[in-house]
């Protein structure tokens, strides 16, 4: 099972601005396993979201290599090897919610049966079962973005990057919805990569958390959870995960996250 | 009874601010047309009292403002008295003019679409042909129009052709610079979301920048379809006031003739806001269908 499917050695990246360099992630070696859940925590300017966009081929390292399925970026996202959710839904008006999660369906070139199927299938896992033919409007904003993580699941990937997906919903949505994602995540048995910052969600969600310091992005820790694969919001009274969440505070505390 | 009250409440204002233009358009007639009317009564030796006055500064045959009674007389005898097919019809003249004022709005549309595609795909294009299309529009269209009628006539191009043209120059613009900022309109994180799919400047172009697009299309339509009925009537004014809107306007102020100028004036008026409001219908409809507007 310990099968690495993304890889990261000596990455780093350098924007260059106006102001002079920016060092967005410096010296980052990960390997996330097949089937992990893995969660990036830090402050904004930690490069946590750079990192997500370069395993995504969205952004090109200044140096080092990262593998995805044993590939280059490039050649992965070419391959469509994985699904990514941004932090707005980004759905389009003028298509329903089947029509939105058929979207990357057209462009791979499914066939209309097989669109049909997994717009199906893949509202159903989200739980919008019978909202396919209503427009984006008519949902709430959780909805929305429940829509934008079927569309990331419709098509064959099985990497599924998600960028701060919650981050703009109440706290209420987001535990539902963090419920939900670990469901899913059990069924579908993917890989995925979350981007946040809140400590509970990322103690909550993730089999390995990665604490990262901004200026220059680097890693500070990896923690390995002890909580089991299978568990429920009432994990998050245990005393297991206060320790996991308290060590994730020291880690942003030693990279000098709260300054 | 709650559709009459809408009604009310669109029209209301509208019926509102047009009651007033009209008083002011009374006054400003007796004003205007006062000197000579007591020029008239001073050769006849005789005095004007004040209704009289009134009532002869409206009824003159060549007044400098005609009365708006007498214009809506005029365009009631040209339209409605008169047959289609003769020349004194202005629903003819409209019509010789709306034709023109379609086929260069429908020209102009096309080149407008065909320069902000091609705009919004090539850096060369956009840093090439954007300031030329900006210059174009700053050339006085009176000035333009003659040369092209012109040129054109001594190729052996007349007719529909050539005020079509004037039409799209003018028509073309608005399109350009409406449909580059629509084709433009997709974020960030819509084009990062199609490179995540491996999707085709070609696929995002049809299923992203074009249905994006469409509320700065119908924007741009709007003020295209008014431009080009300038167009046509500016391109009517160097062929010698054959036929049109515009022929009627210049041979009105060759004889004089004030009250057929401004009843060709009202009708061009009409005209104009009748196609803006067409195609603010079909972009209802259009938008309301794409889930755009609610």
């Amino acid at each position: 099972m310990n099968q690495t499917v993304i890889s990261a050695q000596n990455l780093s990246l350098t924007f260059q601005t106006n102001d002079g360099p920016v060092h967005a992630l410096k010296d980052i070696n990960l390997d996330i396993d097949k089937g992990d859940f893995v969660s990036f925590i830090g402050p904004s300017g930690c490069g946590k979201t750079t990192f997500l966009r370069v395993m995504a081929d969205l952004e090109t390292p200044t140096s080092g290599t990262v593998t995805v399925n044993g590939m280059s970026p490039a050649e992965a996202r070419m391959k469509r090897a994985y699904g990514y959710v941004f932090q707005a839904a980004g759905l389009y008006p003028w298509r329903t919610i089947g029509g939105n999660i058929r979207l990357p369906l057209e462009i791979m070139g499914y066939s209309r049966e097989e669109q049909a199927k997994r717009v199906a299938n893949v509202l159903e896992l989200v739980e919008l079962e019978g909202f396919d033919k209503k427009f984006p409007w008519q949902l709430s904003g959780g909805m929305q973005q429940r829509a934008s993580i079927a569309r990331a699941l419709a098509f064959d990937a099985d990497i599924l990057l998600m960028d701060e997906p919650f981050g703009a919903l109440d706290e209420i949505v987001r535990d539902h919805l963090n419920e939900q994602l670990l469901k899913l995540w059990a069924r579908t048995e993917k890989t995925i990569g979350f981007v946040t910052h809140s400590i509970p969600e990322a103690v909550f969600l993730s089999t390995k958390i990665v604490v990262m310091s901004p200026r220059p992005g680097r890693i500070a820790d990896v923690i390995d959870s002890t909580l089991p694969r299978d568990r429920t919001l009432d994990i998050r009274e245990t005393q297991e995960f206060a320790d996991i969440a308290h060590r994730v505070r020291e880690g942003l505390r030693a990279g000098h996250a709260y300054d | 009874m709650t559709r009459l009250a809408s009604f009310w409440h669109k029209a209301g204002p509208v019926l509102c601010i047009l009651l007033v233009l009209i008083a002011v358009w009374y006054g400003a007639a007796v004003a205007l047309n006062a000197a000579w009317a007591k020029d008239k009564a001073a050769r006849a030796g005789t005095e004007l009292t004040f209704s009289e006055l009134v009532s002869d500064t409206m009824s003159q045959e060549k007044p400098l403002l005609p009365a708006p009674h007498q214009v809506a007389q005029e365009i009631y005898k040209t339209t409605v008295l008169k047959k289609i097919t003769s020349k004194r019809s202005l629903i003819w003249h409209g019509w010789i003019t709306l034709s023109a004022t379609l086929l260069g709005f429908v020209f102009g549309t096309a080149l407008g679409v065909l320069l902000a595609v091609g705009i919004v795909h090539s850096r060369a294009m956009d840093m090439s042909v954007m300031p030329w299309v900006i210059t174009s529009q700053t050339i006085p269209i009176l000035a333009v129009a003659p040369m092209v009628i012109v040129v054109l006539n001594a190729v052996g191009v007349s007719g529909l052709l050539p005020k079509a043209i004037i039409s799209m120059y003018l028509s073309f613009f608005p399109v350009v610079v409406g449909m580059v900022k629509g084709l433009r309109a997709p974020d960030h994180m819509q084009l990062d979301q199609m490179r995540t799919w491996n999707a085709s400047n070609n696929t995002t172009f049809w299923k992203l920048r074009l249905p994006s697009s469409m509320p700065y299309f119908f924007a741009s339509l709007k003020i295209a379809i008014a431009a080009s009925l300038v167009g046509a009537i500016v391109g009517e004014l160097p062929t010698g006031a054959v036929a049109g809107l515009g022929a009627r306007l210049l041979a009105g102020s060759y004889y004089g003739q004030t009250i057929q100028i401004w009843s060709a004036l009202i009708c061009a008026a009409v005209l104009a806001a009748a196609l803006v409001a067409l195609i603010g219908v079909i972009e209802r409809a259009t938008l309301k269908r794409m889930g755009m507007q609610q």
